[in-house]
């Protein structure tokens, strides 16, 4: 099978946007065009399938996104309908079969990979930043801007469960970024405008209790939460320092670690905020994307401790590690972001650089690890490449892609 | 210093803007790729705001086309909004504050 990705010709016209219950249709069509294409798919006849190896590509300026195969490395669909996706994520149900995607226009729309349609689709708030579902399945919960707060919707549904509205002093609310689910039912988020983090136990989803955290610190941008579901972490956009958040002891507080990381020199403009989404771990080491510097933070997990920086091409946007620790991978801001770079992180040395072409947005590694696919928006491309030899194998059509998410994601805490 | 220095880009602005042609049509499609796609980072694609303010002409209809220049060129300190001065030059910030205001940004 592998070996056929190589002649894999993705016919671009089998996916002009189409909704609804063509997906049969389709296929047979696709089934025709050939095996090519076509390899690892269900067949005509109705043949099950699963989808653990599938993944959905935001296109994020036409509202569209296409479903992708990575056994064959192949297009599977395209589902239009999903308004303003200028910044938009996803998250999966437990049993893989749909995708959450948070739009930038508020919208929140319930996506079917098998029958490649829109599920269901909601407007739940005038501009939102992303979200995540709850540790059961059973709640899906949105980060918004405006106004500013958290709503949590039934996953099956889509139905209102909990308006979270995140005001911070009489009358007034903040952006909220960084959501992540945490064991427990529990969400976690933080205020942009308030520097403080929530976190809201919905282990009664009918009251779901909120605890605060002030003075985390200035403007944090974004969070993640460790693969085990104990450390929360908001990079902080107005500071040098990320804030910390250990849930197995919320009662202790947050505190503040790398405090001073640009070592009081005057930071580098930056052109597109990092994300923190996944969580770069080798070992015992962590590896965080510097603000306003052409760096990648070590820290060590066991003291939080820096342990080292590497200077890299450009502002990080995402700094990824393979499911095996071994590789991390760094993209970059504007007016860097035609290039890749890959850190070993044993040696904490670069091991290559690569060029896919401008508009490099995201990264996302097969669930174990030997691939990896990076979204080249300016090239209108999806590009795989081989995470052993950095040989680039297979480019896919797409239009101004931005986020890759594996359905892998669904069994993962925090994604 | 602030002051000073906003006060002479001003001046640049208003002395070069007139005298200079406005960006050939290759440069204008760069422009609004960089406006779209970068600026739409923080800003939206549609520009309906995101961490950055709305860019919508009824958003900026009361700023004045100098000081939205001046942002563009120097970003706004204390906020997220970086200095594009290394990518576009003033007659070009003043070229993309025309678009957003007439609403020929939006896709």
């Amino acid at each position: 099978m592998k070996s056929e990705r190589h002649t894999a010709v993705i016919c671009d016209h089998e996916l002009a946007p189409r909704p609804g219950h063509e997906w049969r249709t389709a296929l047979a069509v696709m089934a025709a065009v050939g095996a090519l294409m076509c390899s690892g798919l269900a067949n005509a006849a109705g043949q099950v399938r699963a989808t653990g190896d599938l993944a959905l590509v935001i296109e994020r300026a036409q509202g569209t996104v296409q479903v992708v195969e990575t056994t064959g490395n192949s297009a599977v669909a395209r589902i239009e309908g999903l308004g303003d996706l200028s910044h938009a994520s996803a998250v999966f149900s437990r049993d893989g079969r749909y995708a959450y995607v948070f739009g930038r226009d508020g919208g929140l729309t319930k996506v079917d990979l098998l029958e490649a349609e829109v599920e269901g689709r909601v407007i739940q708030s005038g501009n939102s930043i992303g979200g995540a579902i709850s540790q059961d399945g059973s709640l899906v919960a949105v980060a918004n801007y405006e106004p500013g707060g958290v709503k949590v919707f039934d996953a099956q549904t889509l139905e209102l469960v909990a308006d979270i509205p995140a005001e911070y002093a009489p009358g007034i609310r903040s952006k909220v970024i960084g959501l992540v689910d945490a064991p427990g039912n529990r969400f976690v988020f933080s205020l942009w405008d308030a520097g403080e983090i929530w976190l809201a136990d919905f282990s009664d989803p009918a009251k779901p209790a909120i605890t605060k955290f002030g003075n985390v610190g200035t403007k944090p941008y974004d969070a993640l939460i460790t693969g085990d579901g104990r450390y929360y972490i908001a990079g902080l956009f107005g500071e040098d320092g990320l804030a910390l958040l250990d849930l197995w002891r919320p009662e202790a507080g947050v505190r503040r670690i790398l405090p001073g990381y640009g070592r009081g020199e005057e930071p580098m403009p930056v052109y597109k905020m990092p994300h923190l989404e996944g969580w770069a771990v080798a070992g015992q080491r962590a590896f965080l994307p510097a603000i306003g510097r052409h760096e990648v933070l070590v820290v060590d997990m066991n003291t939080w401790e820096e342990v080292g920086r590497i200077p890299v091409h450009g502002q990080p946007v995402f700094v990824m590690a393979r499911p095996d620790g071994r590789q991390v991978w760094v993209n970059f801001a504007f007016p860097n972001n035609d290039t890749v770079q890959v850190i070993d992180a044993e040696s904490l040395t670069l091991s290559t650089t690569l060029q896919p072409g401008k508009g490099v947005l995201h990264m996302e590694f097969e669930p174990r690890g030997e691939e990896v696919w990076i979204s080249v928006r300016d090239k209108d491309e999806l590009h795989v490449y081989d995470t052993a030899s950095y040989a680039h194998r297979v480019t896919l059509p797409a239009q101004k892609p931005s986020g890759i998410f594996m359905s892998a994601r669904a069994s993962r805490i925090g994604l | 210093m602030r002051r000073w220095s906003m006060l002479s880009s001003l001046l640049l602005v208003a002395a070069t803007s007139t005298a200079l042609a406005q960006p050939g049509p290759e440069r204008e499609a760069e422009l609004r790729h960089l406006l779209v796609q970068d600026c739409g980072s923080c800003h939206g694609l549609t520009l309906a705001g995101g961490l950055g303010p709305p860019l919508r002409p009824a958003d900026l209809a009361a700023k004045p086309a100098e000081v939205l220049v001046h942002t563009i060129l120097e970003g706004r300190p204390g906020t997220a909004m970086p200095p594009w001065r290394p990518f576009v030059n003033p007659q070009e910030a003043a070229w993309l504050v025309d678009q957003l205001k007439r609403g020929e940004a939006i896709p």
